[in-house]
């Protein structure tokens, strides 16, 4: 299996503070991998790095085994779309102009809109189910059909590689799923690589093939959930006590935390009993 | 009928998106454009009507008619459309690349700093009777350099690890002040005819303005009107921030300075003729965004005959209403911009 993105002896640091070590991490190819961890542990800060929004101290990111420093940002928008965490349009930009906005690194100065263009930005549309709404500007669609807006963006640069910064942040749950289905099928269908950062631990296990679990400035274990979900890497990553069960729907790992609340349970089975 | 029209030349070598609604309200900007150029040639001490100024802009009219307007009126509305499309455009530039519907070419202290070098042009080269010691002819090129000093001096202040754009701002609000402290300054300390005369310039206006004048505005605006319309598709991208432009595989401070850079070009070729015209460059494009979206490749284009109109009815307004006193034009432009520029923050106080 070849690897998508590779870091070498990667080194993050905001001022004085180093947020990711000397970090070697591969990234298949045609997976979903999710980045997962606690607050302030450094996994949008990875992701960033990766997609070249920040300059790393050392080290280098390779991609498709050359390193992005090497490589010009054109060319990286070719290979690789990012969205970042909760972007916003300017007031009054429509939805097709915003997706048109895709193909940037694709034109020049006189071509401007090839019919290679239109195709791309209308399959994006098509995805992402969003033709009917083209002409709509974006400030006035619900935060699920914002979201979409901007994945079509991503989707409208044609890269073999998109990275996405909390895509579900802010949505309710249905919105949540719409969008995760969405990535899941681009990537059964168009077997795009898909990196992305998730906060839900359980959503992460039903959509990811492979899951990152950042501690402590470097990777704490790498796997499928299957595999590496745990109720002690749970423990050591985000510091609480749970239960891994498995999902009753998908089979997949299911972590049910500890803590306080209002326990039923004996109750309901003594009412049943 | 689809909202856009494709434009695919030479075999694809060329193409582009047209917005239909976009190209109508713009043909008719520049028809409107033309019927205020009419009338603001046909209007003044002199009434011409406006079949005959066609015919003198043709070169058929009569020829008393055709001094009036070639020598005293022409130059002036001239200067006056071209001073209020270069401010609205730059206006909209600096909206775009800082993301900011408020910003414009006085909050970043650009027009300050040509004002400040215009007083202290008229203090510097005046010898101990107070009477210039060069030609006045000079004092187009000290608010051109004001104008450039100050944008250079705001990026380099905001310069951290590349220019953020509430850098920019921050630094600009503060070197405007600071422009507009050594105005003051040097107004007081000077004899009061020569604030008078810097106070006019400073509230902007294009009385007085000769064939000399057009002859070097025009071009230059000309040309930078140009670059600013094929820099639309960077503005595009630049509006939806560093990092989404970044990942688009945008050279964003590369193409933040060049985008400085020409809305500088614009605001210092204006300032220099008309002076301080305020709130064209925050209004127009505005206005535009209204008529025609978010898209910079219909919005610079429709907010430059805005601005176009705008300052040529303020001129009119300014030489007609009042004759046979002059009124700036600024003072128009601010008369309908101050109360626009309060609606606006009324506005974005609700959203």
């Amino acid at each position: 299996m070849t690897n998508a993105i590779e870091t070498r002896d990667l080194s993050i640091s905001y001022g004085e503070t180093l947020i990711i070590n000397e970090l070697d991490l591969n990234i298949p190819k045609g997976e979903i991998t999710v980045f997962i961890g606690a607050n302030g542990c450094g996994k949008s800060t990875l992701l960033r790095s990766i997609a070249r929004l920040l300059k790393p101290k050392s080290g280098s990111v390779l991609l498709d085994g050359k390193a992005i420093s090497k490589l010009s940002t054109k060319e990286i928008a070719k290979k690789m779309a990012i969205l970042p965490q909760s972007p916003s349009a300017p007031e009054g930009l429509t939805v097709l102009q915003l997706v048109k906005q895709g193909r940037y690194p694709h034109q020049s100065w006189l071509r401007q809109w090839s019919e290679e263009d239109e195709k791309k930005v209308n399959e994006a549309l098509k995805a992402t189910r969003l033709e009917e709404l083209k002409d709509r500007p974006v400030d006035s669609l619900s935060g699920g059909q914002r979201q979409r807006a901007w994945i079509a963006m991503t989707l409208a640069q044609d890269t073999e590689i998109i990275l996405l910064d909390e895509p579900t942040t802010y949505l309710d749950m249905t919105h949540q799923i719409e969008i995760l289905d969405l990535l899941f099928e681009l990537n059964e269908k168009q077997n795009r690589t898909v990196v992305m950062v998730l906060h839900d631990l359980n959503l992460a296990c039903r959509y990811a093939h492979n899951i990152v679990a950042i501690k402590d400035q470097n990777v704490y274990a790498q796997g499928k959930p299957e595999h590496v979900i745990s109720c002690s890497l749970v423990k050591n990553v985000f510091d609480m006590d749970c239960e891994v069960t498995m999902d009753p729907l998908f089979g997949t790992p299911l972590c049910i935390p500890y803590g306080k609340g209002r326990r039923i349970l004996k109750e309901a089975v003594a009412a049943n009993g | 009928m689809s909202k856009y029209k494709n434009f695919r030349l030479l075999g694809g070598k060329f193409s582009v998106l047209v917005d239909r609604k976009a190209s109508f309200i713009f043909i008719i900007l520049v028809l409107i454009a033309f019927v205020v150029f009419t009338i603001s040639t046909g209007s003044g001490e002199m009434k011409i009507n406006p079949l005959t100024v066609v015919k003198v802009l043709f070169g058929a009219g009569p020829e008393m008619e055709t001094l009036v307007i070639t020598s005293f009126r022409l130059p002036r509305i001239i200067v006056a459309l071209i001073v209020g499309m270069s401010l609205a455009v730059a206006g909209g530039i600096l909206q775009g690349m800082i993301r900011n519907p408020l910003a414009s070419p006085d909050v970043l202290g650009i027009t300050g700093g040509a004002a400040a070098a215009v007083v202290g042009f008229l203090a510097i080269f005046s010898d101990k009777n107070h009477s210039l010691t060069v030609s006045i002819a000079w004092l187009p090129l000290a608010a051109f350099i004001g104008a450039g000093v100050v944008a250079f001096l705001v990026y380099f202040l905001a310069w951290k690890n590349g220019v953020s754009p509430i850098r920019l701002v921050l630094i600009g609000i503060g070197i405007s002040t600071l422009m507009q402290a050594l105005t003051t300054f040097l107004m007081v300390s000077g004899p009061i005819y020569q604030a008078s005369q810097a106070n006019i310039w400073i509230t902007g206006t294009v009385y007085g303005s000769n064939w000399q004048n057009v002859a070097i505005l025009v071009p230059w605006a000309v040309i930078f009107l140009i670059i600013a319309l094929i820099a639309a598709r960077i503005l595009n991208i630049q509006e939806l921030g560093d990092d989404v432009a970044t990942g688009l595989g945008e050279k964003v401070q590369k193409h933040r300075f060049i985008l400085l850079m020409i809305s500088t070009a614009l605001i210092g070729g204006s300032v220099a003729f008309a002076g301080g015209i305020g709130f064209v460059g925050l209004m127009a494009p505005h206005m535009a965004r209204r008529l025609v979206g978010s898209s910079f490749g219909a919005l610079l284009p429709t907010s430059a005959m805005l601005g176009g109109i705008l300052v040529m009815l303020a001129d009119l307004i300014g030489r007609t209403m009042f004759s046979p006193l002059e009124v700036p034009a600024g003072v128009f432009t601010a008369g309908i911009g101050a109360p626009y520029f309060i609606y606006l923050l009324f506005k974005t106080r609700n959203a």
